[in-house]
């Protein structure tokens, strides 16, 4: 488009023509200023609590350098596409959208903003100024789901699945292939909760499992009913989700899974700096520092522990691969031959189950 | 003990003072909040009332205010017509989220077709959705005596988990790689609903929002229906006399309240929101609520009263952002206009007595109109 004064009038004041006028341009020594933009309330003690626990360690490792500044519980939709055009406008440089489903706010507002640098959570679409990122929760999967293999004692274990999407139907069979792994009797039940935090009905279905004869409860949702479940009903483990939660040690939490995004925001945010900034698809893990497991209890045999943190350490360095065949497909089809490894791609469109999960993914 | 004792003749300068006041104080108190927050209290409402409207980015958050108010309005003016004969529709937000599901499902059926029938065809789609919606508590209580608050209500929660259903299943985006949410309907130009004039924010649902407030009062000063409803909140008994069958009153309260939030669904889900997703709903259904009330239920009131409330969640937004004030403060903020509001009518439809200080007969406080 020809930009002269004719044709900004004539465009009004869409945000191409702020693109142009309105977003000020970083002097040489201001600090750089970085936007978040948050799905829930930080407090909410789970997924936005890590991410601004990363952008603290971030403000804190770069000091005066950076300008963080973020918005909480925003929704997904007309108002997210909103809330990141104003930080635009306030004279963000970088901005991080933390939930999937920003994922064609940031899009749309990335296509307006050219010069200003786009970084989407858990999302597939990318741009010359948009970069994705991603953790592989599945690799933390493999390891509580070998504590909880030989944790049962009742040979059934639950998993409080939020919704039936790639990355939670990558924790369900990853935690299965590997409590399968040391506990060839060990069976699973999944209770969908559709939602990624809500006590009541996390709750509900952690209780529904226990009169199951579950003894051992994986979460992909973030309150902490479940754990306050286990205690309630004695004898019952848990690992914590996406925080620590270590209230609810040395039981019946044993274990957990920690989102860790500061090492990724302080490797970006220093490109930004450095002018070295590119657009890319991140999907970290263990090895990258992105996925921790929280201490394991001493309600967990040595042991056991051992062969868990071995587990870790082999993913971290990448000589072992969650998901090596020979692995079928819950319908008894081959999906992996022996020694082969599932492709990311194949990972990020999952939407089967193993071989010995039963139940359907709801569709 | 504090006594309501009804006034004899509710003064009606006061009446309509009360909205104006209710700003007022939920400024002052908000303000107080804010500076105990460690915030600059002027600085801090500045930024929610005047910067959106004439900030360094007004030419940007301007048009955003009428994107966020028309759902607003338009829902709140259907509101308006059963509030008014005492019929409480609480569910507009099922009926917002139903109209966005069906409308959303007539146009995806026809997809990747072209047509310029389509978008017409979703925008009745959605109407009837919502309509039909509501008529689910109306027929309810038309025929059982049911109680439509609690209806209308959990049908709300129907509705949201009809909502994850379709968004996970039958409306899917199958190129969406497994995730939750549809195809984006506002990148398909068969039903995208985008700006009309360029910069103004004027979409499709903001012209609707703006017809609903004429054709409201149109039909509150003018048509026969609009003197049923009004006669049915002030005198039921001589509304009854009157020949308005409670019946069909009910009925046709429901069916314009689900039929407008409906069209709202639709609007938003086409333009805005772009897609039917897990969190489609956010809650316009129950704002409007508050709108409805703080425009003290006539059409020009909600006018006024959803451009307000759309100016403190965009000017509420910047607050967060500029100035790193908690989200919850915001949402603190806009619930202190509804309670204050509420609070000033009581005052101006009752005065308070102490217990004991007369011996004059105090009437039974009935619930006003508003303060239910």
């Amino acid at each position: 488009m020809k930009l002269n004064r004719r044709t900004l009038l004539a465009s009004g004041a869409t945000a191409a023509t702020l693109a142009v006028l309105g977003v000020p341009v970083r002097a040489q020594d201001a600090p750089l200023k970085v936007g978040f933009i948050y799905v829930g309330p930080v407090g909410d003690g789970g997924w936005t609590f890590q991410h601004d626990q990363g952008r603290l360690a971030a403000q804190e490792h770069f000091g005066d350098a950076i300008e963080t500044i973020f918005q909480e519980s925003v929704p997904e939709g007309a108002d997210a596409e909103r809330a990141i055009t104003q930080m635009v406008l306030s004279g963000c440089q970088l901005i991080f959208t933390t939930s999937f489903g920003f994922m064609d706010p940031t899009a749309n507002v990335a296509a307006q903003f050219p010069d200003v640098k786009f970084e989407h959570a858990t999302g597939y679409k990318t741009a010359p100024n948009l970069a994705t990122y991603d953790a592989r929760f599945y690799e933390g999967r493999a390891v509580i789901g070998t504590i909880a293999g030989r944790m049962t004692q009742t040979n059934k274990i639950g998993y409080i699945g939020s919704f039936p999407i790639p990355e939670v139907i990558q924790g369900i069979n990853s935690s299965f292939i590997h409590a399968r792994k040391v506990n060839p009797d060990v069976e699973m039940v999944v209770i969908w909760a559709y939602t990624w935090f809500d006590p009541a009905k996390e709750a509900d279905a952690a209780k529904a499992m226990i009169e199951q004869g579950v003894d051992v409860i994986l979460q992909h949702t973030d309150s902490t009913a479940p754990q306050a479940a286990a205690q309630e009903a004695g004898n019952v483990f848990t690992f914590g989700q996406a925080s620590d939660m270590a209230a609810f040690k040395p039981t019946p939490r044993i274990s957990s899974i920690i989102d860790n995004w500061g090492p990724y925001y302080i490797q970006r945010i220093q490109a930004a700096l450095d002018g070295t900034w590119e657009s890319q698809s991140f999907w970290g893990g263990i090895g990258e520092g992105e996925v921790l497991i929280g201490e394991i209890t001493e309600a967990v045999p040595a042991e056991v522990k051992a062969e868990a943190e071995a587990l870790a350490a082999a993913i971290g360095d990448k000589s072992y691969h969650p998901f090596t065949g020979p692995l079928n497909r819950q319908d008894g089809t081959p999906w992996l031959a022996e020694g082969q490894v599932a492709t990311d791609e194949e990972l990020k469109g999952l939407n089967f189950y193993v071989e010995g999960i039963t139940g359907e993914i709801p569709a | 003990m504090i006594i309501l004792e009804k006034r004899p003749n509710p003064s009606r300068a006061w009446a309509l003072a009360t909205p104006v006041l209710a700003v007022l104080a939920t400024m002052i108190v908000g303000g107080l909040l804010f500076a105990m927050l460690g915030k600059d209290p002027v600085l801090t409402i500045r930024t929610i009332f005047w910067d959106p409207l004439f900030g360094p980015f007004g030419s940007y958050t301007r048009p955003q205010l009428l994107i966020k108010a028309g759902p607003l309005i338009l829902i709140a003016t259907g509101l308006s017509f059963g509030f008014r004969a005492g019929i409480w529709n609480i569910g507009a937000e099922g009926q917002y989220i139903l109209g966005a599901l069906t409308g959303a499902a007539a146009g995806l059926a026809l997809y990747p077709s072209e047509s310029r029938l389509i978008f017409p065809l979703m925008v009745a789609a959605g109407a009837l959705g919502g309509m039909a919606w509501a008529l689910i508590p109306a027929l309810l209580k038309v025929r059982f005596g049911t109680n439509e608050i609690l209806v209308s209500l959990m049908l709300v929660y129907v509705a949201t988990n009809l909502l994850a259903y379709a968004a996970l299943g039958p409306l899917q985006n199958p190129e969406g790689m497994g995730f939750p949410g549809s195809r984006n309907l506002s990148q398909w130009p068969s039903s995208a609903n985008l700006e009309l004039l360029t910069g103004t924010g004027l979409h499709w649902g903001v012209v609707a929002a703006g017809v609903a407030v004429v054709g409201a009062y149109v039909l509150l000063a003018r048509h026969a229906f609009g003197f049923a409803v009004r006669l049915a909140g002030q005198a039921p008994r001589a509304a009854a006399f009157a020949g308005v069958s409670p019946s069909r009153l009910v009925l046709a309260c429901m069916a314009i309240s689900g039929g407008l939030a409906g069209l709202a669904g639709v609007f938003e889900v086409t333009g805005p929101a772009g897609q039917i997703g897990i969190d489609f709903g956010v809650g316009y259904g129950f704002t409007a609520i508050i709108v409805a009330f703080l425009g003290r239920l006539h059409p020009l009131g909600i006018l006024l009263a959803g451009l307000l409330m759309a100016l403190t969640y965009i000017g509420g937004e910047m607050a967060q952002t500029q100035l790193g004030l908690p989200g919850a403060a915001v949402q603190l903020f806009q619930g202190m206009l509804l309670f204050f509001l509420l609070a000033m009518d009581v005052l101006t439809q009752f005065r308070l007595r102490w217990k004991g200080a007369s011996p004059v007969i105090v009437a039974t406080a009935k619930p006003v109109e508003g303060a239910r």
